[in-house]
């Protein structure tokens, strides 16, 4: 089982539009959205949602006890700033915004007033379309432990790309170098860095790839929007060849793209970029993983110029 | 006044947005400072080019063995939530990416044989842009959290003047480290199915945290034309649109200011500047 992760550093280089494509071309495969506090791949991929279960991670603090007196132990302790005395009720309120659960509050409490209750961190779903199956979460509002609804959709993918026969997995990464970025590369056979020809992407590109040096991870490059500006592009190629890293791909800008988005329509669909997307597919995937199926949808679902007679 | 510029989904404009306005209202003769603490991949020095740097590391705590008198009875293994702490016939061994630092394997043990140690996750930057006061924090390469590197960050910041902070994108813990404490929050967005969606979770962590937030549309006329409408109906405040255009994306691609080269950028700016100081 091969597994691509896809990421980038640097936000809104073009990581999901090209996962859907991506998982269009390849036809039969299991895609994991890894963005689980943003998770847009679903909005790209139609299907329906087969399975719903929630995601129980951590705990939080609870301080309900006829007892307390309001001796503020526990406020000191916590590190976390989760706790509160508030001096005109002579009572200790718990923010479950910064609470960790890490159990300080309830060591050091010497009347025993500290409960913990379980964390309902999000939940996850999985989708049935025509590409394979889609894994995918949704972090609830303002919840922390985003690393671990990561870890654990990526091992759901597993066990469903196992139990169905899939030998693909290709795996839509959050933003950023920290914990959920981490979760979603461990173990990968392949990281994809999408990236674009801007200063800032260059300074966030390298940072992904000491990121997977790191780790030790092979790399590949995809310049997204390579002819705004291609002196940067160049200058991109050549710091990839010096570090031995291949770029696989170019993409041209083409405001069509964000259009065909906003009609739920993948970036397949425009002319200028499909063949470049299906250049990608097979240097990435092999030419007898990427369905040849594909380029006649375009002319299934036409970008709409005002010609008829197509 | 703490302005935190945030957006669910990233490169929505972000740091165009807050280099543009701390420029802007710097020439203006306001006390700036800008902070960026989008310490994965901080970007705002890119643009502001800040000189006199001052670069300082900034540590979390990390329990370590003090004494040798361990008698491995599991406590504090026992006591971590995290599974950062394994005991040992011997000893105690800390997994230093895994431990929070909350401090309770400390209080756990009897023998009192853990003390603490600081271990740096990453560094602290301070600097001179022109007339504004520039910070940035930037975390290490491989290091997971970064959520008490951006609050360090935040918590220097000084309590007078106009500050600015460019966040990470995404709604997490990280997002909200860098929103905590604001007086306003501008979500960049765009009107795309993906901007869109991340907007609306985007708002829901500002109202989980009761901040108020406005939003600046992004590349405006890439998408779909009844975004503003539909923003309108949730009952959002659309401060600005931005069209996509060619001086913009050029500038930025350069790491150069596009205020000046952009009449649409500076009205938005000017739009921001003036709710800032309403």
């Amino acid at each position: 089982m091969r597994q691509i992760a896809i990421i980038s550093g640097k936000g809104g280089t073009g990581k999901t539009s090209i996962v859907a494509s991506l998982f269009a071309l390849a036809g039969r495969a299991v895609a994991v959205d890894c963005d689980v506090d943003a998770a847009d791949l679903a909005l790209v991929v139609p299907g329906d949602d087969v399975l719903r279960e929630p995601f129980v991670a951590g705990r939080k603090a609870v301080l309900d006890c006829e007892s307390c007196a309001a001796c503020a132990e526990c406020v000191s302790a916590c590190r976390s700033g989760a706790l509160e005395l508030d001096t005109d009720t002579e009572t200790i309120r718990v923010d479950p915004l910064r609470c960790e659960g890490c159990g300080v509050c309830g060591l050091v409490c010497p009347m025993g007033c500290v409960s913990y209750r379980d964390n309902v961190a999000g939940e996850w779903m999985v989708r049935r379309t025509s590409s394979g199956i889609l894994v995918h979460a949704a972090l609830g509002i303002a919840q922390d432990n985003s690393g671990k609804l990561v870890a654990h959709i990526r091992e759901e993918a597993r066990r469903l790309a196992k139990a169905e026969g899939h030998d693909l997995i290709l795996i839509d990464g959050p933003p950023g170098i920290g914990c959920p970025v981490h979760a979603a590369i461990t173990g990968a056979d392949l990281l994809l860095v999408v990236t674009e020809p801007t200063l800032s992407g260059e300074h966030d590109l390298i940072r992904v790839m000491d990121l997977a040096d790191h780790f030790m991870l092979d790399v590949n490059v995809l310049i997204n929007k390579h002819d705004l500006a291609p002196r940067l592009t160049s200058r991109i190629e050549a710091l990839c060849a010096r570090r031995g890293v291949d770029v696989v791909g170019r993409l041209p800008f083409d405001p069509a793209v964000p259009v065909a988005l906003s009609r739920g329509e993948l970036p397949l669909v425009v002319e200028s970029v499909a063949p470049h997307l299906h250049a990608l597919g097979i240097a990435l995937l092999g030419r007898q993983h990427v369905s040849p199926g594909v380029l006649p949808r375009r002319e299934a679902r036409p970008v709409d110029r005002g010609a008829v007679d197509d | 006044m703490r302005v935190v510029f945030a957006s669910g989904k990233g490169g929505t404009g972000k740091t165009l947005l807050s280099t543009s306005l701390a420029l802007h209202m710097s020439r203006a003769g306001s006390r700036v400072t800008y902070a960026d603490a989008d310490v994965e991949e901080p970007n705002g020095h890119v643009f502001l080019r800040p000189t006199n740097v001052v670069k300082s590391l900034v540590t979390v705590p990390l329990p370590v063995m003090v004494m040798p008198t361990c008698s491995g009875c599991g406590l504090c293994q026992e006591f971590c939530e995290f599974n950062a702490v394994i005991s040992l016939k011997d000893r105690a061994v800390v997994f230093p990416e895994l431990c929070h630092g909350c401090g309770g394997c400390l209080l756990v043990c009897p023998e009192y044989v853990l003390g603490e140690r600081g271990r740096d996750v990453g560094v602290m930057t301070r600097g001179r842009s022109g007339d504004m006061d520039f910070r940035m924090a930037t975390l290490h390469v491989g290091e997971a959290r970064s959520a008490p590197l951006i609050e360090a960050l935040t918590s220097s910041l000084p309590a007078d003047g106009v500050v600015i902070v460019d966040a990470p994108p995404g709604t997490s813990c990280s997002t909200m480290a860098a929103v905590r404490g604001a007086d306003l929050v501008v979500l960049a967005t765009e009107p795309t199915p993906f901007g869109i969606h991340d907007l609306k979770l985007a708002v829901g962590m500002t109202r989980a945290l009761n901040v108020p937030s406005v939003v600046v549309v992004n590349r405006a006329d890439l998408g779909s034309p009844h975004v503003l409408d539909l923003l309108e109906k949730e009952g959002l405040e659309v401060l600005a649109s931005i069209p996509h255009e060619r001086a913009i994306a050029e500038a930025y691609a350069h790491g150069e200011m596009a205020l000046d080269v952009s009449p649409s950028l500076r009205r938005a700016i000017e739009s921001l500047e003036r709710r800032i100081l309403q």
